[in-house]
């Protein structure tokens, strides 16, 4: 046991320098060299503001914007600083009881709109933060967009079809389209 | 949807196959103590260790001191990583002036992350400085994994000796996962994660201006910083407006290399691999489920190559990978079905959304579930506690079966090898012949060996899950309403008794009750294991080998894949099904039964 304390002590110290210390230090240098703009947050500029991350999503309840998913983190919608899901589990009333108000909420916005409620657009993220939509769900919003911004549909269309990303690689994940970068677009388009 | 479901988990296991065969054959090598030419300019560096440290490389030991290293070695850890929490507030890389820990959290997350948990009572963002996460918590996902490994060789090696006293030196064990395994690994890993988006900076967390104001409600403080109340006791609140979003920052890509190759899953966020600064894009979590199951899987081939018989490799990784595929189905099966709820309250399809990221949707959801819970990994792209009844059952099943279908790294293997014990003995019983496995008698002490490594557990998650829903303490953190809120106790002491680390996060866990309950669960649940595992190794290695005859049963065939199954699905059982009648199985019945 007595000539096990050194050799647990050291190695337990020069250990933790060399993937405490030194392993993320490598990381930060290559990763910084290589991919700055992924490394430090893929923020997107606009007028030389900073004004969000293409890869965080941002609250939208304004109905000249696409609505993201909803999002359960506290105290404010898409609080970057505290990610988290609503936890909500598949019986709880109050699940229930979200997902009417929400979709209420959709038709009280566009009640002449026929279309069937996308899931996703009436169920919570799991961080809080998805940056992203189903290309149904922004399907379902493009009539409400595009009559109140006065656009033709067919140029939010256009729009919609420029920001889904499809599976990554034909294979991995799901087709989706990024509501920031879009309502970004949707502003630019707005102004010309 | 069901085609992409299985083209993805086809397009998984082929990739992860042809991955884990080459590093099979290299942690061989290393683990026999040669260094492959490509590998050997980190050898100064390892002598150095062993200089400085006092090691004598050449020198084994059987298997007490070994344990006794083990021991030691983790308990500094936990001494580390409690220290560094409690005193982060004085310490540098600390931006957001986040203050110490708790004393009671502290102790939970120390134990934790030594014990290759990474079970989460706290939010990553909100409480751990950036010394606090590399300096320790980093530290603890190379070092609980070395630890893992170096046990699981120490076993391995125990079946391969013959009439030896000796089962390894365990500090070169883990000094050499360490340093030619786990670190080399890591850095590819990590650095190809940022290339996808996983941030990698020491910012303070950034202050963004939104397209959008937010309006929202929030609690009103008083001039002393406490939270107003009205006349009746209720907190007082107010409509803020904010127009901006704080962006949180940190080194997060070398975390998550680690997190993922360690099967550790303890997240940089509170929302793990959900977050899409851990996790961004659909090719990054490929990479991640990949990771988790990439060390337990190579493993199950260095074991076979150890042993003289790769025949035997496949053989365990064969029946792992068998109720893996089974369990994934039914989760899949469970999300895609969805929920009732949903349909009804007008959504156009009832597959279950809430509490997952759209970029990987139900069906690598599911998967990335299916495999952070097979193996003790823990990280979650999606909300456990928002899965369907029977989707969330999955998990916990997996768990509760001992974290031995692909599990821990090394935890996984040696877990697995115990019910091959089980299965041999078993088999013996039902001919009246001595078990053999690997030409190695199993007797008395094994099996008692073997009695106390399984049923260890059990005794852990259902003893406390009983104390937890008689306690005050216990009933307090329950989330969500019904069935669902025992579902979610336990789930929690199955996670932590484990070592698995995800949760049903409803559960507010970060009291004191909490943290003393499952901290005690999460010690005894590694190290009441790791004991007897090695003193297993330690009476194997020194028997002899007996040479296979017609009486013996062959450990490499479908036979004996079907009797391993068979033994962990019927200790599993056994022990669980009567818990999870009254949690996820009674909720299903309740959901279906208020669709019709």
């Amino acid at each position: 046991m007595k000539q096990q304390i050194r050799p647990a002590l050291v190695l337990f110290g020069l250990l933790t320098v060399l993937t405490g210390v030194i392993y993320p230090a490598i990381v930060t240098g290559v990763a910084q060299a290589a991919f700055p703009q992924q490394a430090n947050g893929s923020l997107l500029v606009r007028d030389g503001k900073v004004v969000g991350s293409s890869l965080i999503g941002q609250n939208f309840t304004g109905n000249a914007y696409f609505w993201g998913r909803p999002s359960a983190t506290g105290p404010m919608p898409y609080n970057a600083g505290a990610s988290g899901g609503s936890n909500l589990g598949p019986t709880n009333p109050a699940l229930a009881d979200a997902v009417k108000a929400r979709v209420a909420l959709l038709k009280a916005a566009d009640p002449a709109n026929t279309l069937p409620v996308p899931v996703d657009l009436v169920t919570a993220s799991a961080s809080g933060l998805d940056p992203d939509i189903s290309p149904a769900a922004a399907q379902y919003q493009l009539g409400r967009v595009a009559a109140v911004r006065k656009l033709a549909a067919v140029e939010v269309q256009a729009l919609i079809d420029a920001h889904t990303t499809g599976r990554q690689w034909g294979a991995l994940g799901e087709p989706r389209v990024n509501v920031l970068a879009l309502n970004m677009a949707l502003d630019v388009a707005s102004t010309h | 949807m069901q085609t992409q479901a299985y083209f993805q988990l086809a397009l998984y296991l082929a990739v992860l196959l042809v991955l884990a065969w080459p590093l099979g054959a290299y942690m061989q090598k290393i683990f026999n103590g040669e260094t492959p030419a490509y590998a050997r300019w980190l050898s100064p560096l390892e002598r150095l260790f062993y200089k400085l440290a006092g090691v004598k490389a050449d020198e084994e030991t059987g298997w007490k001191p070994y344990a006794v290293g083990i021991l030691l070695f983790n308990l500094i850890g936990v001494v580390a990583v409690y220290a560094l929490q409690r005193l982060q507030g004085v310490l540098p890389f600390n931006p957001q002036a986040l203050g110490a820990v708790s004393a009671d959290s502290a102790f939970n997350t120390a134990i934790s992350f030594v014990s290759n948990t990474n079970w989460q009572g706290y939010a990553g963002e909100t409480t751990m400085s950036y010394l606090t996460q590399m300096l320790a918590l980093t530290v603890q996902n190379f070092l609980s994994a070395a630890t893992g490994i170096a046990v699981a060789i120490a076993l391995i090696r125990g079946f391969a000796r013959k009439s030896s006293s000796t089962i390894g030196n365990v500090w070169t064990d883990l000094t050499r996962a360490t340093l030619y395994v786990l670190v080399p690994l890591s850095i590819v890993l990590a650095v190809v994660l940022a290339g996808q988006g996983v941030i990698q900076n020491f910012k303070p967390y950034q202050e963004v201006a939104t397209l959008e104001a937010t309006t929202f409600q929030q609690a009103k403080l008083g001039a002393d910083g406490s939270a107003l109340k009205d006349a009746r006791g209720n907190a007082v609140v107010e409509a803020v407006t904010t127009t901006t979003q704080t962006l949180a920052m940190g080194p997060v890509a070398s975390q998550e290399a680690i997190k993922m190759l360690g099967t550790n899953g303890g997240g940089f966020f509170n929302a793990n691999s959900a977050h899409p600064y851990e996790n961004p894009t659909p090719l990054s979590n490929f990479l991640q489920m990949l990771a988790i199951f990439l060390i337990p899987t190579a493993l199950c081939f260095v074991f076979g190559r150890i042993v003289g018989d790769r025949r035997q490799g496949w053989a365990v990784l064969a029946a792992m990978t068998l109720i893996f595929v089974l369990a994934y189905g039914a989760l899949v099966s469970a999300e895609i079905a969805g929920n009732p709820v949903l349909k009804e309250a007008g959504a156009a399809v009832a597959s279950n959304m809430e509490g997952k990221e759209t970029r990987f949707g139900i069906v690598a959801s599911s998967l990335f579930a299916t495999i952070t819970t097979a193996a003790s990994c823990g990280a979650v792209n999606a909300m456990h506690d928002s899965l369907t009844p029977l989707g969330g059952m999955v998990p916990t099943l997996l768990m509760q079966l001992g974290e031995v279908v692909f599990g821990g790294v090394g935890s996984g293997l040696y877990g697995m090898l115990v019910f091959a014990i089980l299965a041999v003995f078993i088999a013996g019983l039902m001919v009246g012949r001595t078990p053999e496995y690997l030409g190695k008698k199993i007797e008395s002490f094994e099996m008692k060996m073997t009695a106390i490594a399984i049923l260890v557990t059990p005794i852990l998650v259902l003893a406390g899950t009983a104390i937890a829903v008689l306690a005050t303490g216990g009933k307090a953190g329950i989330f969500n309403p019904g069935a669902h809120g025992f579902s979610e106790v336990l789930y929690a002491l199955s996670s932590a008794a484990n070592n698995n680390g995800s949760a049903f996060a409803g559960l507010s866990a970060n009291t004191p009750f909490y943290n003393l309950l499952l901290g005690i669960a999460m010690w005894f649940g590694r190290f009441w294991i790791i004991v007897p595992i090695l003193a297993i190794a330690g009476s194997l290695a020194a028997k002899k080998r007996l040479n296979a005859n017609a009486g013996t049963l062959p450990t490499h065939g479908p036979l004996f894949v079907l009797l391993l199954i068979g033994s962990v699905l019927l200790v599993g059982a056994l022990n669980y099904i009567p818990a999870l009648a009254l949690g996820p199985i009674v909720e299903h019945l309740q959901m279906s039964a208020a669709a019709r």
